[in-house]
């Protein structure tokens, strides 16, 4: 039973009237796995994870979150889930501590106030009204009533958005200890770095659609292309994408053999995921 | 069931303690009435008869800004922030919300409502109510027609800053025309008319005869009547169009 994956979606779509947000995806995230969605603004990340999360009904496709359909918004499913929504607020006069101790009054295991305010790092502010708060310490109080119900699953929607990078750093350091709690986490970011820094696996999306998924180094590696580099005799440089590496780097070294001159500055290289997530997400 | 009323009284409590917590909105809510009653007072001090009717006009204020303008406040301010949205993910009843959010719009009338009693008693020569049940049936009645009438509005109004605009277009014509009303001895059929098919001259009505001059609930079935036509639509219109997220934000 364990054994079944956390999220496990077949044909997701969602359309809002004429307009497709979502256009048939498929999603298998594994128990302790940090899944990240990854693509540009308007692709479809933040309705696909409200899907998952209860708050929107799907259009078409199966949905299953630790077994059950969330758009039935059961009390029990939202017991073992935690959500970082992109902008969620909080009311604005009472302090941290009383947001967590109220919300982990919805819980039936939950984690210890203080512990939790620790892991924010939210400790010095636990006794300040929110509306006294930093926009970096809100965040981090969003992690923390996450956080307080000790959730199986968390979902963070853009969770370092605005964040300088130091915050982003201690961000990605919280987001690590959950997983190394063995918790499930999804993640939508349009930051590359941090799907690259966070994510065992990482699907690409773009116009609703998921372009290519899998762990951050192989999808570079599994492009179905080498990129082969170098500077002509004039100067010029000239790149050349190919399938077949080995046939190319023979003619061109045949060539420059022939007329006794050289390729400076020549280079193979597979793409880096950077370089796979621009060309994908690249308007034609 | 016992879960929803458990974490229902926890969402009463923080209602609470973060009513009291918010000055601007103690003061709207709380003392704004109050600051009518006893400047009404003054001016009226020589005339037992406009005491008489300042009382039961000034509670019938009371129950529509403690109910109505607070929750339609309140909801959208919620809303906008994307507190709705956090609450409407956590493990929490949908009931155990609104009866909380209720809860403590009931506690903050029958507060306002004591006080008014009190007032009344002790500085402008009016008695203690010679029908207390029917009293609080009017206040309770009142009370779930501008919950429920605060909700739905919350609704129609865009964003937080508009939001003084549209409840102020709304409170500020009703409270007017129905005390117009309430108060002429021969106003414009038109008027009446008007006054008597919206929700607070009908309540001001009931709880003068309830606090004032001792005709119960029985007689004014008529208003009694309007009062619940009201809350029927109040309450049909604020579940259908309950938003818990910003517009844009869908």
């Amino acid at each position: 039973m364990s054994d079944a994956p956390a999220i496990e979606v077949r044909g997701l779509s969602k359309r809002y009237g004429e307009y497709e947000a979502v256009r048939g995806i498929d999603i298998t995230v594994a128990r302790g796995e940090v899944f990240g969605l990854l693509g540009p603004n308007g692709a479809g990340k933040t309705t696909t994870v409200e899907i998952l999360e209860g708050y929107r009904a799907r259009t078409a496709g199966s949905v299953a979150v630790l077994g059950q359909d969330p758009a039935r918004r059961g009390l029990e499913l939202r017991r073992r889930i935690g959500i970082v929504l992109q902008s969620g607020g909080i009311y604005p006069h009472i302090t941290p501590r009383e947001a967590l101790e109220y919300w982990a009054g919805l819980y039936p295991r939950p984690r210890q106030v203080g512990e939790v305010l620790e892991l924010a790092g939210l400790s010095e502010q636990a006794d300040t009204r929110t509306r006294r708060l930093s926009g970096g310490q809100l965040r981090r109080l969003d992690f923390a009533i996450a956080l307080v119900g000790d959730p199986e699953l968390i979902f963070l929607d853009e969770p370092t958005t605005g964040f300088d990078p130091e915050a982003r750093r201690a961000a990605w350091d919280t987001i690590r200890s959950l997983r190394d709690l063995g918790k499930t986490i999804v993640l939508t970011t349009h930051y590359l770095e941090e799907a690259q820094e966070l994510a065992d696996r990482v699907a690409i999306v773009k116009d609703g659609r998921i372009l290519a998924d899998g762990p951050p180094r192989e999808l570079g590696a599994g492009a179905p292309h080498y990129r082969i580099a170098y500077r002509t005799p004039e100067g010029e440089a000239v790149q050349l994408d190919t399938d077949d590496p080995t046939t190319v780097l023979h003619e061109l070294t045949g060539e420059a053999l022939a007329r006794g001159g050289r390729l400076d500055e020549l280079s193979v290289a597979r793409p880096t995921l950077e370089e796979v997530y621009l060309e994908l997400t690249a308007d034609e | 069931m016992s879960e929803t009323l458990r974490l229902g009284w926890r969402q009463y409590r923080l209602e609470r303690r973060m009513f009291w917590r918010n000055p601007s909105a103690a003061f709207f809510n709380f003392l704004l009435p109050l600051l009518f009653l006893f400047a009404g007072g003054a001016i009226l001090s020589g005339s037992q008869h406009d005491l008489n009717k300042l009382l039961p006009a000034i509670a019938g204020m009371s129950v529509m800004s403690t109910t109505f303008t607070a929750l339609a406040y309140n909801i959208v301010y919620l809303r906008e922030r994307g507190v709705l949205k956090r609450i409407r993910g956590a493990p929490l009843p949908t009931g155990s919300y609104f009866g909380g959010v209720a809860a403590n719009a009931v506690t903050n009338t029958a507060l306002q409502i004591v006080l008014v009693v009190f007032a009344g008693r002790l500085f402008f020569g009016i008695g203690w109510p010679p029908e207390p049940l029917s009293l609080i049936v009017w206040v309770l009645v009142g009370v779930v027609a501008f919950a429920a009438l605060g909700v739905a509005f919350a609704h129609a109004i865009p964003n937080f800053e508009s939001t003084a605009a549209y409840v102020n277009a709304v409170f500020l014509p009703v409270l007017f025309l129905s005390f117009f009303v309430f108060d002429a001895s021969n106003p414009p059929a038109f008027l009446k008319t008007i006054a008597q098919a919206l929700p607070l001259l009908p309540l001001i009505e009931g709880l003068s005869g309830a606090m004032v001059t001792g005709s119960p609930i029985g007689k004014h079935l008529d208003g009694l009547a309007v009062l619940a036509l009201w809350a029927a639509i109040g309450i049909f219109l604020g579940v259908r169009g309950f938003s818990w997220e910003r517009a844009e934000s869908r």
